[in-house]
């Protein structure tokens, strides 16, 4: 972008403590691999949100001190992490029957792309991709109660990731309510994508410009 | 007097025949059952279905088992990662067969084996290329497709604690896939970290009851190694 701009775009931490900021006490959350993982440490610590991992961790605290490592728990990105007062372990069955069951209030995702109808493309980037990584993505998607995605809002060539149709292979249908970008935050509602949120100065023409499905003003 | 625990690894993997459908439990490097996994590869077996979280990583453990072309089918819900070098080189071959699964649905078709039902329907991969030749059906106005349950002829699991009656505790997050794939094979073979006596566990935490563990090899493995870089 050459453009002589007015408004700044938020940095990754900042992305993800704008995602925290929206997340309520008493909440179970899930947090995906890459920016979604940073969003678990700008939540307040006095403000309880219980997190899980999909390998059998509820109340999943942040990575402990060097000296305190413990090698034996480690959250679904395997990073070393320590567990809540009030945690608990389960099995991979139970784990994702929590997930599967709707008890999740919330998973936060990243995304390739997301369409105006809520679909979520994020395991694939061709058709012809036949040995991919879906881990838990497919089960979080269809299983929490709310899909959050937070990504950046444009591919590194520039291209819309915020699509009319998903051109990638799907990981759920009509499972996103919400976008988190480094532009802007936007609900996903039966007419398409509401702008809920614009960092400041940027104009909603702008916006649009980046955006190939059409945007709603709030 | 019922004893479930065997002298060695040999021992305890003795029979497993070609063919075999193999569940290994093991998330990432905890709670992997390692001294089985190569254990099994010493001892020989061939044309295996491998059912494992990945396909393996590096060159230890299920990913040896994959490059030394002992794995006719790997069913896992990660495939190609960083570390999937083995398997990548495989599969590029064409010798192995890929069966690639969300990873809730594999833990719940193995469930699905231990408890008796043969199929299930699930939201999960519906609407996707995951959900292509499978029977599709809506329930409460949302689509689900059917899936099959998974039946191990064997399960390799690492527990922490273990009494001769084939009770298990684990540790942390390695319990992950060892009790849902322990109560989903014919035969079920156990190491444990620690050996308890008969009483000794707390019936609160046992996780996995000895009736679904057929044999059990004291392994002191010690804590997983440290994350690869």
């Amino acid at each position: 972008m050459t453009e002589n701009q007015a408004w700044q775009p938020l940095e990754r931490d900042a992305l993800a403590a704008r995602v925290a900021q929206d997340i309520p006490e008493g909440w179970s959350v899930n947090l995906g691999i890459g920016i979604p993982t940073l969003v678990g440490n700008y939540v307040p610590p006095e403000r309880e949100v219980i997190f899980h991992s999909e390998n059998g961790i509820l109340g999943m605290g942040p990575a402990p001190a060097p000296n305190e490592l413990n090698r034996w728990l480690i959250n679904a990105s395997s990073q070393y992490v320590t567990l809540h007062p009030g945690g608990s372990f389960m099995s991979h069955s139970d784990s994702f029957a929590l997930v599967r069951g709707g008890h999740l209030d919330l998973c936060v995702l990243g995304a390739f792309q997301v369409a105006e109808n809520g679909d979520l493309a994020n395991w694939a980037r061709s058709e012809d991709d036949n040995a991919p990584a879906i881990g838990g993505a497919m089960d979080l998607a269809a299983g929490a109660r709310r899909i959050w995605v937070v990504m950046e809002h444009n591919t590194r060539s520039g291209e819309p990731r915020l699509l009319r149709r998903c051109s990638y292979p799907l990981t759920a249908t009509g499972c996103v309510v919400r976008v988190y970008t480094e532009l802007a935050v936007m609900d996903v509602t039966p007419q398409g994508f509401r702008v809920i949120d614009m960092v400041p100065g940027l104009s909603l023409e702008a916006l649009q410009a980046r955006t190939e499905a059409p945007l709603h003003p709030a | 007097m019922i004893d479930k625990f065997v002298r060695s690894v040999a021992e305890a993997l003795a029979d497993i025949k070609d063919g075999s459908t193999v569940l290994i439990a093991g998330f990432a490097q905890v709670g992997e059952p390692r001294a089985l996994v190569d254990g099994l590869i010493e001892q020989g077996a061939r044309e295996l279905t491998v059912v494992h979280n990945t396909a393996g990583r590096g060159h230890e453990g299920v990913a040896r088992l994959i490059g030394e072309g002992r794995v006719r089918k790997i069913v896992c819900s990660f495939a190609r990662s960083r570390g999937s070098v083995l398997f990548e080189a495989v599969y590029a071959r064409g010798e192995i067969e890929l069966e690639i699964l969300p990873q809730g649905t594999m833990a719940e078709r193995i469930r699905a084996a231990a408890a008796g039902i043969p199929a299930f329907y699930t939201a999960t991969g519906a609407g996707t290329k995951l959900a292509e030749g499978k029977e599709a059906r809506v329930f409460n106005g949302r689509e689900h497709i059917l899936e099959q349950a998974i039946y191990g002829d064997v399960a390799l699991v690492e527990a922490w604690r273990a009494d001769r009656w084939g009770n298990l505790v684990y540790r942390d997050a390695g319990r992950n896939f060892n009790p849902v794939m322990a109560s989903a094979a014919a035969l079920t073979i156990a190491q444990t970290q620690h050996i308890a006596e008969l009483g000794e566990l707390s019936p609160e935490l046992i996780a996995t009851p000895g009736i679904y563990v057929d044999r059990i090899v004291h392994v002191a493995a010690g804590d997983p190694p440290l994350k690869p870089q």
